[in-house]
């Protein structure tokens, strides 16, 4: 791993340079909220936000996105016959990702990037992208990444890392898309012995600000009609409003619905965001609903993660930790709670 | 990179309305590029998606066998906006066929049993497929005894009636039609509900493994009669159906559990059921 470092000052260089070879990508502060999208210069950033409002998700599983286009004109040749829609795959680089937010695209990695089926445009995306990740020094209350595999300068998922301290940035450089991006600029200097020995300072006192916990330590061995069948739940759903904010913030969120738009003769095959949150999701035409119920439904979004993907993929729990749902919930349900009692759950017989 | 939601084109050859209430079509549709046809390769249980431009997909059992090569055939209840579109369709039409997808019927394990078959409604149609594969001249000596009841609401309301009435000839199966009332005096079908047939007919467990695909008040009345006369939930075959969109496990709807329908299923036996929660 290279330790390198850049002084705050050569930043706007730093992009400047980047944007030769990548498309960028930033946090940038609009009314106080701030979100991922694309920058032209450091004059676009803000790098003291704590954590972006919506996850960067939407940048690899966009809210609407195009898969396929059509015509309907029975004239042509290729009438009813799909198309796939063009998109610009050329190189892109997200500048100052947060680690829980990187760890969450390697978590749902598992989902879209299967030995039997690949979703292209999910894979295209993560390929193209390099990520530079900064590290929290300021962790929000609501962060417990440190308990579900993650911390504030985790690097997972990350190509490099950065490290805020004082006027300068540590980079690690993680991996061959990292090592490209770093070269790309050409910005970099070789970090001295006694910075990195301060961002380690910085890092572990980082960690140690996140004193909110969870524990998962028994998820796996619970048996699942047990579990799904275990009384809380009663009590876990009785204020929730399915109002899917939860699934629309979460970065481990993937569910998406397919639907044809028609514009005369001519249209588009997209796929939106969806949520387990809504009746519609597992609406059959015959009227039947497997969880027409709200109870089944809130339970079906925190078995997901803190079950069936335990068991499914062996890659711990699908939470980051980032603590977004607990901030916006309108009605205050809290995934740690959840979790400490699914964790703690115990049938009568164990 | 082969995009797995990129429908292969077809062309609707033949439709065929199968029910006197005119709810039910069969389409027969040929891939309008050959070298699709051999890249889909299925076996009987499996589905597809259906793609009809301008409206969207659906997920329907494929009725035909592999054994019958140079068209699939689907047949369509009329129920949502897909399958009412269809409907509208005509022979001759241009439409788009996804898979095929989910997993199969366990044919070759069953190699050397005896194969009881029960479908009821609409649900005949992966039966069919699994029907004709097997009373294909070069598989039928794998499987010992095979037995079907097959139940409708009336006899207009059977599916793939010539070929019920060829299949009733042979004597390589057991065929048990019934239709759950009739007006007709002479009715050559029995009159009765499946669960009722299937317990006069089916009276052995022995050696053999059952299949069922049918509404869920007919599941829930045959199921406990299998089981007494002695299947076990291993041998016990069902069809399950969720609301899909992928098809491929990655949208998130159709689970049971930890398991996608549209991947994992949509064949799974009763004894993988039994540690699934009911949510289909």
């Amino acid at each position: 791993m290279h330790m390198l470092k850049i002084e705050k000052k050569d930043f706007s260089d730093f992009l400047n340079r980047l944007k030769d070879s990548y498309r960028l990508y930033g946090p940038v502060r609009k009314d106080d909220i701030v979100d991922f999208v694309p920058i032209e210069g450091v004059s676009d950033i803000d790098l003291s936000f704590q954590n972006s409002r919506l996850s960067p998700k939407s940048l690899f599983l966009p809210q609407s996105e195009r898969m396929f286009e059509y015509g309907l004109d029975c004239a042509g040749d290729d009438a009813h016959i799909l198309k796939e829609a063009s998109k610009d795959y050329s190189p892109r680089a997200v500048i100052g990702i947060r680690p829980c937010d990187a760890k969450a695209l390697e978590l749902v990695d598992a989902n879209f990037d299967t030995p039997e089926f690949r979703d292209p445009w999910w894979v295209k995306a993560r390929e193209t992208t390099t990520l530079v990740g900064l590290g929290c020094t300021s962790p929000c209350s609501t962060c417990f990444c440190t308990t579900v595999g993650g911390g504030p300068f985790d690097d997972a998922g990350l190509d490099v890392l950065l490290t805020e301290i004082n006027d300068a940035f540590l980079a690690r450089v993680l991996t061959a898309k990292g090592e490209k991006l770093i070269k790309d600029a050409n910005t970099f200097e070789p970090a001295e012995e006694e910075l990195v020995q301060k961002a380690t300072a910085i890092e572990q006192e980082a960690g140690g600000k996140i004193v909110s916990k969870v524990d998962t330590s028994r998820l796996a061995e619970i048996d699942t009609l047990a579990l799904h069948g275990a009384d809380f739940w009663e009590d876990v759903q009785f204020a929730c409003i399915n109002c899917g904010i939860c699934t629309y913030l979460c970065p481990t969120c993937w569910c998406f619905d397919i639907q044809d738009e028609t514009h005369g003769r001519v249209g588009c095959r997209m796929r939106n965001w969806d949520s387990c949150m809504f009746p519609l999701f597992t609406l059959h035409a015959s009227g039947h609903n497997p969880r027409g119920q709200k109870i089944q439904r809130v339970r079906q979004r925190f078995m997901h993660k803190l079950k069936y993907y335990v068991d499914t993929y062996k890659m711990g729990v699908a939470c980051v930790g980032c603590g977004r749902c607990v901030q916006h919930c309108p009605v205050n349900i809290d995934i740690r709670q959840v979790c400490r009692l699914m964790n703690e759950y115990r049938t009568e017989v164990s | 990179m082969d995009n797995p939601y990129l429908p292969y084109p077809v062309r609707i050859e033949e439709i065929t309305i199968e029910t006197e209430d005119r709810n039910i079509k069969s389409f027969r549709v040929v891939f309008l590029n050959p070298e699709d046809e051999e890249r889909f390769s299925y076996r009987p249980g499996q589905f597809a998606e259906l793609s009809v431009a301008g409206t969207g997909e659906c997920p329907i059992g494929i009725a035909s066998s592999p054994t019958e090569s140079g068209y699939l055939l689907f047949t369509v209840n009329k129920a949502g906006l897909v399958t009412s579109q269809l409907h509208n369709m005509q022979e001759g039409d241009v439409m788009g066929v996804r898979g095929p997808l989910g997993n199969y019927y366990p044919l070759d394990e069953m190699e050397g049993k005896n194969v009881v078959l029960i479908g009821g409604g609409f649900a005949f149609t992966t039966l069919r497929s699994t029907l004709v594969y097997m009373l294909a001249p070069e598989n039928r000596d794998r499987f010992e005894e095979i037995s079907v009841v097959y139940g409708a609401r009336d006899e207009g309301m059977l599916l793939y009636k010539s070929e019920l009435a060829a299949w009733l000839l042979r004597s390589d199966i057991q065929l048990h039609i019934t239709v759950d009332c009739s007006d007709d005096p002479f009715c050559q079908y029995h009159i009765g509900f499946v669960p009722g047939i299937t317990e006069q007919k089916i009276t052995s467990a022995e050696n053999s493994v059952a299949i069922i695909c049918g509404p869920p008040i007919m599941i829930k009345f045959t199921q406990p009669i299998l089981e007494k006369v002695g299947f076990l939930p291993e041998d016990i075959i069902m069809s399950l159906e969720n609301r899909m969109k992928c098809g491929i496990g990655m949208c998130g709807r159709c689970n049971v559990g930890a398991d996608y329908v549209c991947k994992e299923g949509p064949i799974l036996t009763l004894a993988k059921l039994n540690t699934l929660p009911k949510e289909y």
